[in-house]
């Protein structure tokens, strides 16, 4: 059996290959993994339920298939040097393959919380449509872990449910609100995971964890059982180790879902063809817009270094404006919450989730519904429910409709110069747990490069490009048009190729691996 | 007061005199599709609380609408039977608002953007065409259903939700105010549920709660045009309730001003037990719905080629056929409308009608004998459809009552057991010896049989009272176990006691 501290910090790729050849079995797998958990969790708490005995049996199912694979003749295509089937394509790769589920998507038999008090109990009867299908292709759930309640916010300190620490360093925030997936995946206790990002939750966490996250195109993944937050923005996504895992990924779960009418009646984007073709006469784009006030100079630096790095592999950079940009953080805090208010009003204490009784229905309503919801998830429904009201509407709404329209245009134009735009995805590395819970304002400002991005509909991508002087992870964004998720996977590979960070792990995940 | 104005709501016209009534309907249609509007579970009714319900329907977290083709073309149907314009461009909006029977806390309905807007809908009132405008025509979704430990949620211990419901297609009709008396509105109900029931959209019943009706009424002085203070009635149940709820709001409404009183705008319940309407709120503080489009379906581009085959595929619709049969058959204006108010129906008396020379004996037999039939065994008109047997049935019927074999009496007795044996009329009169008897000496026999047993009634025929021999005569049927034919007793009967008022002996 190999090392099992290289099992837990492998690619899908390398780990596809150890299974195909029998040099480990899925059981084995997966049994790393949760000895990962055990021993590296208590500190850094990515996990609200471990569900090994379910993982153990899926990995089992795996090491069937495995096994059949391996007796199937090799007559029709020889086999690659890795043992493994030139014809197998990546999402096959997933067979076997350890992950961690945001738990704002909904597995069957379950439990689901959305890190709310509200659905601390709730066991969903079915399973999301992204779960469905890396169930289908073998890979195994190892559980479900930790976020931001319903998604919102930047650092995870919003979950009713439990703390989540940045495992590169443990007074530090994962970055919200897919920080639970973030640092599982950055703490070698899953090999990749899926998350959710409204206005940057996938790509922020990526970045401070020092992963890769992709949002993919809107409706290009099916959001069927993705827990609503807001659903014009709201895009289920992969982290992983490499952009390679992450495309991987993406391939397996993407692709039209008819119980998703916002679904891309499309094939989904084939990636992983085009991933190793570099950045040789791409155009990419750099807006001043991305590098005003307020970006950290380290970050800056790190951002610009990949950047010199991409012209030298054969980039042309080109500047393009996105006029309306500043507009967007005022856009987002009025759709969002509006949608947040309409979304969260099914949970009322009737049909499931939490019940607090009251002398008629409006008080259990209003008891429920005060006692359940935390206060980061109060202030979205109520700023969301007046921007909706009558005689406001149209002042905040529909106004904010309009210029997300405007940016959607911005983007367009651009795109019509530019294969991808390069942008930070955080104005700074991780900040200190506690350091913003006090001041919204301030930790709103977090997602200020990543929530265009959503107001558009388009694909982003978030991966490490260095590290602050303290050792914190910092992340590039690549910015794409819709389904253009090939393209900015390539940059993004490009960029791990030439800013040698990959493999870096945090001490903590391999401080007392063996 | 109440009590009062209900009497007197009973006697006079439905208008309290001096006043004009201004009447607006909503109508909830609910669409008779196979499933439900956002997702595949089964809309049949009555089925078991909560088994046709799915993570859709419930509102879990995590699931997503799907919007049911099937229930944009039926109400697309209804739109165009309206002579609505329909919007090449239609989204759907969210209504939110808490209630336990709702899942979601929000209906998925259509608000700026109806699906279909500005038609029409003409009534016959008294003789008269009447054009009801008709604001839009939106699709929405049905909530659950409420079922509480006692009559009301206010007394009950506990309140359950029924499911099953959730979820099934609704199209929402509302009127202009252009309806002025109950009357009109009744009739209006009438005429909408018939074009309903031909497009084959809904099976409309209100019992069931496929047909609702929110009318908002006021009244004004005859000539003013501002419109006076409103209210709005809800839990009309019946067609004949419309009418009863209305005419009792309009003077309820009349008393109040008459006394100097102002109407406030509210919502009232109509009571059937005690025929009056109840307040439920006051509309002083009006329900903000914060309608937003929906995100989770996008919105809806109908193309003209589309509404074009929607049109061709639209049936004759009752006002035509009405006019159609009057023309065809000779049938009175009354009869029309009475045989064309179900799709089933026309059907039937049109199928009969073609294999008889005679329309109007046919739409009298339809009207009378297959309607009381049908009512009797609490039928649908419905059921007509699926029965092509029956119009044999009744074209027998009427070829032996013509022929003289049976009387018309026999006749109703023949048909209903044939409807309900499956048997030929035919058969039925042969086996059961209904032929009509002409033989003149059995008749004469139990002639002076009715004669010798009626004594008084002799009597009194020869002192005068020439109605007597009508009795005498309903004795010899009841001998005969109404096979006598009628019109020859009545002869021999005449010959035998002689001249009313003529002593014999």
């Amino acid at each position: 059996m190999a090392d099992p501290s290289s099992l837990v910090f492998a690619s899908i790729r390398e780990l596809a290959g150890l299974l195909r050849r029998g040099e480990v079995t899925a059981r084995e797998l997966a049994e790393a993994h949760l000895r990962q958990i055990e021993r590296v969790d208590p500190s850094v708490g990515a996990y609200l339920t471990v569900v090994a005995d379910r993982a153990l049996a899926q990995a089992g199912a795996a090491d069937e298939q495995l096994r059949r694979l391996r007796q199937e003749p090799r007559s029709q295509t020889a086999s690659s040097p890795s043992g493994l089937q030139s014809s197998a394509g990546g999402p096959e790769l997933l067979l076997g393959i350890p992950w961690a589920c945001k738990d704002v998507l909904c597995t069957a038999g379950v439990r689901t919380t959305c890190g709310s008090k509200m659905l601390e109990q709730f066991v969903p009867p079915y399973s999301a449509t992204a779960v469905r299908r890396l169930d289908e292709r073998g890979a195994v759930m190892l559980g479900k872990v930790n976020m931001d309640e319903f998604a919102m916010g930047s650092s995870t300190e919003n979950s009713a449910l439990g703390v989540t620490r940045n495992p590169w360093d443990l007074s530090r925030v994962p970055g919200g609100s897919s920080g639970g997936s973030a640092a599982a995946v950055a703490a070698g206790e899953a090999v990749f995971s899926l998350g959710s990002d409204t206005g940057g939750s996938v790509r922020l966490p990526a970045a401070y964890c020092g992963v890769v996250g992709l949002k993919p195109t809107y409706g290009s993944v099916s959001r069927y059982g993705l827990i609503a937050f807001a659903s014009s923005l709201d895009q289920v996504g992969p982290l992983a180790r490499t952009v390679e895992d992450a495309a991987l990924v993406y391939e397996a779960i993407a692709g039209h879902d008819p119980l998703d009418s916002t679904s891309a009646p499309r094939p989904p984007e084939p990636v992983l063809r085009t991933l190793e073709e570099g950045v040789k006469g791409l155009r990419l784009g750099l807006s001043p817009d991305y590098f005003g006030e307020g970006l950290d100079g380290e970050v800056r630096e790190a951002v610009m270094g990949a950047v010199r790095r991409l012209e030298r592999e054969g980039a042309q950079i080109v500047e393009v404006r996105i006029p309306h940009l500043a507009y967007a953080l005022p856009v987002y805090y009025i759709i969002a919450p509006s949608e947040a208010s309409s979304n969260l009003a099914r949970y009322d204490g009737v049909r499931y989730g939490l019940r607090v009784p009251g002398d008629d229905i409006v008080q259990q309503f209003s008891k429920t519904r005060r006692e359940g919801f935390g206060p980061e998830v109060k202030r979205r429904i109520m700023l969301g429910t007046y921007a909706l009201s009558a005689g406001y509407y149209e002042a905040f709404y529909l106004k904010a409709q309009k210029v997300r329209t405007l940016i959607r245009r911005d983007f367009e134009a651009a795109f019509a110069r530019v294969d991808a735009l390069i942008t930070p995805v955080a104005p700074t590395v991780a900040f200190r747990m506690g350091e913003k819970v006090e001041d919204p304002l301030q930790m709103y400002l977090t997602d200020i490069y990543t929530l265009s991005v959503n107001l558009a509909g388009l694909p982003g991508v978030s991966v490490p490009c260095g590290f602050s002087s303290q050792g914190l992870p910092i992340g590039l964004q690549v910015i794409g048009p819709a389904f253009g998720e090939p393209q900015i996977l390539r940059v993004a590979r490009a960029v791990e190729e030439t800013s040698g960070v990959r493999g870096a792990r945090p001490r903590v995940a391999v401080g007392d691996a063996r | 007061m109440p009590a009062q104005a209900t009497a007197q709501a009973q006697a006079a016209p439905s208008v309290p005199p001096g006043w004009e009534a201004v009447i607006g309907l909503e109508i909830h249609v609910e669409l008779a599709t196979e499933s439900k509007i956002y997702c595949g579970c089964s809309t049949r009714f009555g089925a078991p609380p909560n088994t046709q319900v799915c993570p859709v329907c419930l509102g879990l977290p995590g699931s997503l609408p799907v919007l049911n083709e099937k229930a944009v073309e039926y109400a697309v149907r209804a739109g165009l039977a309206l002579h609505c314009r329909i919007a090449p461009y239609a989204k759907f909006d969210r209504k939110n608002y808490f209630y336990p029977d709702l899942p979601k806390a929000y209906q998925i309905s259509q608000y700026d953007l109806p699906l279909c807007r500005d038609g029409y809908l003409e009534v016959e009132v008294g003789g008269r065409t009447r054009r009801v405008g008709i604001i839009r025509v939106h699709l929405e979704e049905e909530t659950g259903k409420l079922v509480h430990s006692t009559a009301t949620i206010a007394g009950s211990r506990y309140s359950l939700v029924d499911y099953n419901r959730s979820g099934v297609p609704l199209i929402e009709i509302v009127t202009q105010p252009d309806l002025r008396t109950p009357e009109e509105a009744r009739l209006f109900l009438e005429e909408l549920r018939s074009v309903m029931q031909y497009l084959g959209v809904s099976d409309v019943k209100m019992e069931e709660g496929s047909l609702r009706c929110d009318a908002n009424i006021s009244l004004r002085r005859p000539g003013e045009t501002r419109l006076g203070t409103k209210t709005e009635v809800k839990n009309i149940n019946s067609l004949r309730a419309v009418e009863r709820a209305l005419r009792y709001e309009a003077y309820r409404q009349a008393a109040v001003l008459e006394d100097g009183g102002r109407i406030v705008q509210e919502t009232r319940g109509w009571d059937e037990a005690s025929g009056t309407t109840i307040p439920m709120r006051s509309k002083e503080t009006v329900q903000d719905y914060r309608y937003f489009p929906e995100p989770d379906i996008p919105p809806l581009a109908l193309d003209e080629a589309y509404v074009e085959r929607v049109r061709q595929s639209l049936p004759e619709l009752p006002a035509a056929r009405r006019r159609r049969l009057m023309e065809q058959w000779q049938l009175p204006a009354y009869d029309a409308w009475v045989i064309c108010q179900h799709p089933a129906l026309a059907g039937f008396f049109e199928q009969a009608a073609s294999r008889w020379k005679d329309g109007k004996t046919v739409s009298n037999w339809v009207m009378g004998e297959v309607l009381r039939i049908l009512g009797a065994s609490g039928e649908e008109p419905g059921v007509l459809a699926g029965r092509p047997e029956w119009v044999e049935h009744l074209v027998e019927v009427l070829r032996l009552v013509s022929a003289g074999r049976i009387s018309a009496n026999v006749g109703k007795e023949v048909l209903e057991e044939s409807f309900k044996s499956g048997r030929a009329p035919e058969e039925i009169v042969r086996a059961r010896g209904l032929e009509q008897v002409g033989d003149e000496a059995q008749l004469l026999a139990w002639v002076r049989q009715a004669i010798e047993a009626n004594p008084d009634a002799v009597a009194s025929y020869r002192a005068g009272k020439a109605q007597a021999a009508g009795f005498l005569v309903g004795q010899v049927m009841k001998l005969s176990k109404g096979k006598a034919n009628p019109k020859t007793v009545g002869e021999l009967m005449r010959r035998e006691l002689g001249e009313p008022g003529t002593s014999s002996s």
